[in-house]
């Protein structure tokens, strides 16, 4: 998927994450690691596995069923030179620490005058809702990426997750850095040294004329799965990926939308104030020709457990391939993929982890 | 209130009942669970019974219980609709929230279970809400809040405490401490073991209850609550006790190194399904035996029968008329 890779070695997403850590780790001691769960058995799916053993419990921890105090120690170890990555195995919980994110986290650079720093990381994941339901199956990084002082990063893929959680770390900010449980498993060529992604900086990860889509966090891979099914209909698709929402590298999203003159995004949360509001309003603002622009993301409901609603919650490759032949054919019938081949471009069976 | 009852004659075979039909109904659970019909993640509360039990014996019908995510035990022993439980697992219309809200998320209005919520800590404000509007129309209900020792971490727990002790709120707070949260023992969580003592500074009664027994857990109830209608204001029980399976889904995880079987075969030892069904005499249990399976049998068949909702339903109850 991406270009800049070390054709060398294939990882999972969840093992290049673990890398970085334990190399941020090794190369500054003020980096820590700590949040519910961190230390266990699961090991937050196994993404902070081994770092006990490696760092010791100093590094290594995990905390009281405390988010909001937690995440106020975060902020001031953060100020006073550490260098935390608070983990949260859901974003969901990330609610409990809204308080210390806005009104601490994202302002205290700014009313100390530039004196202090807020260098920390928060990882969470967002779950896919198996039943999960209501509480556990939210994206809802579009609510910290309205405040000035965050900021905000959702790597689709193995290779940026490690670049990006490398510059999470060294970055002088508070960075909410938001992963998927369902790419955790995926795989992608990662160099074995240290390297960083920077922010800002989108990446197009396949080219096409006819209409331009964007993919946030999983989505990138459903938009990338809709793209081949596109081919069947003779439509080449360009799929840019944010990777980094804040800071948003609009230029290159305009670019292409200018391009193809169709902005399709598709976002893993619900479309109102969120960040496909924030990317189409970009590009039209920014626009020098008209782009035709549609949202895709959540239904506008709260998600339901029963499979049968589920399905029907979420974007998948054939609702976004048809959205797409939809914007590039509007006069045409509606067209829908081959099933068998949309069968193969769907993902398998999601049975847990619980 | 009693869970049958219109035939339940003494008190030992109401908390036989109870107990048994949780076990069962878990039991049950982790039975279909590996069929993947349940689509759902479910928190068994198999070997902590005896608190649910034990508390909801001693309500009223009027009384009010909210829970956590661990909700079953609770939802039964507060007499909760068998067969919309097992149609909410099931994903099935006839469920208690139309199969949207799943295992952790289990209601039922109509035996005043306020339901639960998979973010821990979160409903014991909600419980304080639904005391607040007691106090104000002058009832003489109550409202039992039950959460795990995990949420007594969570701020809102200590918020909580105060408030209710301040307005004299009538709520019974209930800790089952079952000793870990997820993995995580009491000892990489608590300075100190000695939570009683932190909630009574709050100028709150508590109690420990350390063996699980329903009876007594039951009497101490009956104590507190007696108070309580009378505007003592709030009180707090911690009910030590054992999640005999693993923290979410059907199976056992002796094998991940947290914890030791010999903890678990200690709470086996004392299993109050056992002893209170050792307090009846046999023919009586084996008929309260059969009726519960019976009961089971029926709620299972109705979850599997009954259709899933239409897709127009993905779009209701999002707001209020
Ligand atoms: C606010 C919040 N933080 C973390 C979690 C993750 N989590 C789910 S269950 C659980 C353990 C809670 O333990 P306890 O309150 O003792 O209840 P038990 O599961 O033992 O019944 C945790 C930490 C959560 N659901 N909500």
């Amino acid at each position: 998927m991406s270009t800049q890779t070390d054709p060398g070695r294939v990882l999972t997403y969840v093992d290049a994450l673990r890398e970085a850590q334990a190399q941020e780790m090794a190369r500054d001691d003020n980096v820590f690691v700590f949040g519910l769960d961190v230390d266990d058995h699961r090991a937050i799916q196994g993404s902070t596995r081994g770092l006990l053993e490696a760092f010791g419990p100093d590094r290594v921890f995990t905390t009281p069923l405390s988010e909001d105090a937690m995440t106020g120690v975060a902020i001031g170890a953060a100020m006073a030179g550490m260098r935390p990555i608070h983990v949260h195995i859901r974003m969901d919980f990330l609610m409990l620490c809204m308080n210390q994110l806005v009104n601490m986290a994202a302002k205290s650079h700014y009313m100390y005058g530039g004196q202090v720093s807020v260098p920390m990381v928060v990882r969470c994941m967002i779950g896919k809702s198996w039943g999960q339901g209501a509480q556990h199956s939210q994206g809802l990084y579009s609510m910290l990426m309205h405040v000035p002082g965050l900021k905000v990063v959702a790597p689709s893929n193995a290779y940026d997750v490690k670049g990006c959680l490398a510059t999470a770390v060294r970055d002088n900010n508070p960075v909410i850095f938001v992963e998927h449980r369902l790419l955790y498993s995926t795989e992608a060529c990662v160099p074995e040294e240290s390297y960083t992604v920077p922010f800002g900086q989108a990446r197009t990860v396949r080219q096409g004329d006819a209409v331009t889509i964007v993919g946030v966090s999983n989505m990138l891979v459903e938009c990338l799965r809709a793209a081949e099914l596109l081919v069947e209909a003779g439509i080449e698709a360009e799929v840019i990926d944010p990777v980094s929402l804040v800071p948003l590298d609009i230029e290159t999203i305009t670019a292409s939308a200018g391009r193809t003159g169709r902005l399709l995004v598709v976002d893993n949360a619900w479309t109102n104030c969120g960040a496909s509001a924030e990317i189409v309003a970009g590009v039209v603002e920014r626009a020098s020709r008209p782009v035709m622009a549609r949202r895709m993301g959540y239904a506008p409901v709260t998600c339901p457990t029963t499979p049968v609603l589920e399905e029907a919650f979420y974007p998948n490759p054939v609702t976004i391939a048809m959205k797409a032949n939809e914007m590039v054919r509007p006069d045409m019938a509606a067209w829908q993929p081959d099933p068998e081949h949309a069968r193969l471009a769907h993902q398998t069976q999601f049975r847990g982890p619980f | 209130m009693a869970i049958f009852s219109n035939t339940a004659s003494n008190i030992a075979n109401r908390l036989y009942r109870g107990v048994r039909l949780i076990r069962r109904v878990e039991e049950e659970l982790a039975r279909i669970y590996p069929s993947d019909r349940i689509k759902s993640p479910v928190h068994l509360s198999i070997g902590q019974e005896s608190v649910a039990v034990g508390v909801c014996d001693a309500l009223l019908p009027e009384d009010f219980v909210s829970a956590t995510y661990r909700s079953h035990a609770a939802y039964i022993a507060r007499g909760g609709n068998l067969r919309a439980m097992f149609a909410e697992l099931f994903g099935k219309a006839a469920g208690n929230a139309g199969g949207k809200a799943g295992s952790m998320h289990l209601i039922d209005m109509a035996h005043h279970v306020l339901g639960a919520s998979a973010v821990v800590g979160t409903t014991i404000p909600v419980a304080l809400g639904y005391a607040l509007a007691i106090r104000r129309r002058g009832e003489a209900r109550v409202v039992v809040a039950f959460f795990g020792d995990g949420a007594t971490e969570e701020g809102v727990f200590h918020e909580c405490l105060n408030f209710a002790a301040l307005k004299r709120l009538p709520v019974l707070f209930v800790c089952e401490n079952n000793q870990f949260a997820i993995h995580q023992p009491l000892e990489k969580r608590w300075a100190t073991d000695r939570l009683c003592e932190r909630v009574e500074t709050y100028g709150i009664p508590a109690a420990r209850i350390a063996d699980g027994n329903t009876d007594t857990i039951r009497a101490k109830t009956q104590e507190v609550i007696g108070r309580m209608r009378t505007g003592a204001g709030p009180a707090f029980m911690e009910c030590l006790t054992y999640r005999w399976r693993e923290h979410v889904g059907p199976g056992e995880d002796y094998d991940a190194g947290y914890r030791d079987r010999v903890a678990l075969e200690a709470w086996q030892a004392r299993d109050e399904m056992v002893r209170l069904g050792e307090q009846l005499n046999e023919a009586v249990r084996a008929r309260v035996d059969a009726e519960i399976e019976t009961r089971i049998a029926d709620a299972v068949d109705f979850a599997e029968s009954s259709p899933f909702p239409a897709s127009e339903e993905l779009y209701t109850n999002v707001y209020a008329d």
